[in-house]
C-alpha cells in the first residue's frame, strides 16, 4: 500500500475520523452525502489542512503526524478541482506548465511538456485559449494534464465531473477513466455520484457523518449495500432482520423468506424491479406477499417507481403500461410479492 | 459641476500657454508628479502587503491594523501633518533621533512631501486592494499550493494577477489623492519653490498675488482628475478590466 491515511478533523459538530489506504495504480473512491467530511479528508491529504490527529504516509514519506505537517506544495500530488480552477489570466499551456515552472522546469521545456499534456487529453490546438475561452469539458480536461504533469504520487480529484452537463459527463468520465488506468500512482476520488464513483474507482470507500460505514469493490458495494445512504444510491431497499435459516425476520416486523441459510444479524437487498403489485392476493407460490399501501409513485424511464408503506417497506419499478392497467395512484392498496430467489441477504 | 464650470468660465485661455511657461509652474507641475508617483510607489510597497494582511491572515489585531489605516482616511490632513511633524520633526520622537544619529532632518524636505502625500493617500490603495483580495477566489490559492507553488510564488504568480485591476484601481485613485494633497504637505513640508511646492500649494499661493495663474493652475489639476475619471470609467460603469 503506497498511501496510508487515518485522518481525524473536528469541523464544528462533526468528528471526521476515517481511515484509507491505496495502492499504487489503484483508484479509490470515497463516496458520501454532502457534508460527510469527504472533501475535509481530501484536503488533509493534499495538505491543505492540518488534521486534528491521524497520520498520512506517502510509500517511507511522513506528510501528516503528531509532530509533522508537510504543507500542500511539498507534497508530491496533483489536484483537480470540482470547478477546474484554472488560473484565468493563464493561457491553457501555461497553466499546465504552472506546477513544472514551480519545480524549477525552464520555461521552455515545461511548456514543451504541457503541450503533450494537453495533446493527450484532446486539446492539442487549444494551448493559447484563456480558460474562460474553453467549455466546462475542456476546462475539465486541461485541469486533470495539470495534475498529471508532474507525475505525481497522489492524485486526488474532487468531484472533478459534477460541474458538467450530462452529455460532456459521459464522454470525460470515459476519457478520466483511461488516464486513470495509465496513471502509476495513487489515486483518491471524492463524489457523491455513485455511478461516478462505480464507474472510475477499484475500491469505494462510503462515509457518512465523518466515518467510514461500508469499503470494498464497486460490485460488493452495488449488491450488498450496508446502509440506507448506499442502499438508496444503488436503487435497492435495504431491510435488516435476524437470520431463521431460510427465513429472515425483519427489524421493522414481518418475515422475508430467502432462497439460502441465513443465520444471526443479516441484511435482506430487494431490487425495486424484482417487486411485482397485485390488487388482489396473488393465488399461487410466491412465500413473500405483503400488504402494503403506494405512496409515492415517479416516473423513472420507461418504469414508475412506487414506494410502498406497509409492514415491510418496499420499493417497486413497475411498466408504465402495468401501472396504468392496475390503476394505481396514491393511497392505492396493493399486494407486494417477491421471489425468494431474487432476494439477497448478507450478514451485518 | 457649477464651481467646475465657473472655472472654465473664468479662465484666461489666451494667458495658458505664458502662464504655464513660467518656470514656478512647470518646477511645481514637475515636483507634484514626481512625490504624488513616489507617494504611490512607497504606497504600492507597503500597501499591498498590509492589504493581503488584512484580507487572507487571521493574526489578531486584524481590525486594530485595519483602524490604523484608514484614520488618514477620516482625519483632516493637516492634523495628518502635524502628527507627521510631531513623529519626524527635528524634535519629534523619531525625528530627533535620525537628527542625532545621521544628522538627517525630514521637514521641509522633498522626502516630506512624499511621506505627507503617502500617509494621506495610501488608505485609498489599501481599500481598493484588500476589496479586491476579498473578492478574488481564495481557492485559487489552493489550487497553486497542490501545484508546488509556496506562498510568496502563489502571491506573485496568482494572487497579484488575478487582482491586478483592483491594483490598478488603486494606484491611480491613491496617485489622484497624493496629486492633490494640500494640508498634510503644507503642514509638515512646508511651501518651498523647488523643494516642498507642490501644484495645489502654487495654486494657493498664486490665488493672492495672481488670481489668473491661479486657474491655469487648477486647470491643469482638474485635468490630471478627468484624466483619472477616464481611466477608472471601465471599472466603474462595471465593465470588467482584466488586461489580456
Amino acid at each position: 500500500m503506497s498511501l496510508r491515511a487515518h485522518v481525524v478533523v473536528r469541523r464544528g459538530a462533526l468528528l471526521v475520523d476515517v481511515e484509507l489506504a491505496v495502492a499504487d495504480g489503484e483508484v479509490l473512491a470515497v463516496l458520501g452525502p454532502n457534508g460527510a467530511g469527504k472533501s475535509t479528508v481530501l484536503r488533509v491529504l493534499a495538505g491543505l489542512l492540518a488534521p486534528d490527529g491521524g497520520r498520512v504516509t506517502v510509500g517511507d514519506d511522513v506528510w501528516d503526524a503528531e509532530d509533522r505537517h508537510v504543507p500542500a506544495h511539498e507534497r508530491s500530488l496533483g489536484m483537480v478541482f470540482q470547478d477546474h480552477l484554472l488560473f484565468p489570466h493563464l493561457s491553457t499551456t501555461d497553466n499546465v506548465a504552472f506546477g513544472l515552472r514551480t519545480r524549477g522546469v525552464r520555461k521552455a521545456e515545461a511548456r514543451t511538456a504541457a503541450a503533450r499534456w494537453l495533446a493527450r487529453v484532446g486539446l492539442d490546438g487549444f494551448g493559447d485559449r484563456r480558460p474562460t475561452q474553453l467549455s466546462g469539458g475542456q476546462a475539465q480536461r486541461a485541469a486533470l494534464a495539470r495534475a498529471l504533469v508532474v507525475d505525481p504520487r497522489l492524485l486526488l480529484l474532487d468531484e472533478p465531473l459534477s460541474a458538467l452537463d450530462a452529455r460532456t459527463r459521459l464522454t470525460v468520465r470515459a476519457e478520466l477513466r483511461r488516464h486513470l488506468a495509465e496513471f502509476a500512482g495513487c489515486t483518491v476520488l471524492v463524489s457523491h455520484d455513485p455511478v461516478d464513483a462505480m464507474a472510475l474507482a477499484d475500491r469505494v470507500l462510503v462515509v457518512e457523518d465523518g466515518r467510514v460505514v461500508q469499503e470494498g469493490t464497486p460490485a460488493e458495494v452495488a449488491r450488498m449495500p450496508r446502509t440506507d445512504y448506499v442502499a438508496r444510491l444503488v436503487g435497492l431497499s435495504l431491510l435488516p432482520g435476524v437470520g431463521r435459516g431460510r427465513s429472515v425476520e425483519l427489524d421493522c416486523g414481518g418475515a422475508v423468506a430467502v432462497a439460502e441459510d441465513a443465520q444471526g444479524p443479516v441484511f435482506v437487498a430487494v431490487r425495486p424491479g424484482t417487486v411485482a403489485l397485485y390488487l388482489a392476493r396473488p393465488d399461487g407460490s410466491p412465500r413473500n406477499v405483503w400488504p402494503a399501501t403506494l405512496v409515492a409513485a415517479t416516473p423513472h424511464g420507461s418504469t414508475v417507481r412506487c414506494d410502498l408503506d406497509g409492514e415491510v417497506p418496499l420499493t417497486a419499478d413497475v411498466t408504465a403500461t402495468a401501472f396504468a392497467e392496475l390503476g394505481l395512484q396514491p393511497g392505492t392498496r396493493v399486494w407486494a410479492s417477491v421471489k425468494a430467489s431474487e432476494v439477497a441477504v448478507y450478514p451485518r | 459641476m457649477l464651481p467646475l464650470l465657473g472655472l472654465l468660465v473664468r479662465a484666461p485661455w489666451s494667458q495658458l500657454l505664458p502662464q504655464l511657461a513660467q518656470p514656478q509652474v512647470g518646477e511645481a507641475l514637475r515636483l507634484s508628479l514626481v512625490s504624488a508617483t513616489l507617494a504611490t510607489l512607497v504606497s504600492l510597497v507597503l500597501g499591498v502587503p498590509i492589504a493581503w494582511v488584512l484580507a487572507r491572515s487571521r493574526i489578531r489585531g486584524r481590525s486594530v491594523l485595519r483602524a490604523l489605516v484608514t484614520v488618514p482616511l477620516v482625519l483632516p490632513p493637516v492634523v495628518g501633518g502635524v502628527a507627521l511633524f510631531l513623529v519626524l520633526g527635528r524634535q519629534g520622537i523619531l525625528g530627533r533621533w535620525l537628527y542625532e544619529t545621521f544628522d538627517y532632518t525630514i521637514p521641509f524636505t522633498t522626502t516630506a512631501v512624499v511621506i505627507a502625500e503617502t500617509f494621506v493617500a495610501m488608505p485609498f490603495l489599501v481599500i481598493s486592494v484588500e476589496g479586491a483580495l476579498r473578492a478574488a477566489d481564495a481557492r485559487f490559492e489552493d489550487a497553486a499550493a497542490t501545484l508546488g507553488a509556496d506562498r510568496w510564488t502563489t502571491f506573485r504568480r496568482v494572487t497579484l494577477p488575478l487582482v491586478a485591476p483592483g491594483v490598478a484601481a488603486g494606484a491611480v485613485l491613491c496617485w489622484a489623492r497624493a496629486l492633490g494633497e494640500f494640508g498634510a504637505t503644507i503642514t509638515f513640508a512646508g511651501n518651498f519653490p523647488g523643494t516642498t511646492q507642490t501644484m495645489p500649494l502654487a495654486v494657493y499661493l498664486a490665488l493672492q498675488s495672481n488670481p489668473e495663474g491661479a486657474i491655469v493652475l487648477s486647470l491643469v489639476l482638474l485635468a490630471v482628475s478627468l484624466a483619472t475619471l477616464l481611466l477608472l470609467r471601465d471599472r466603474w460603469l462595471g465593465r470588467s478590466g482584466v488586461p489580456t
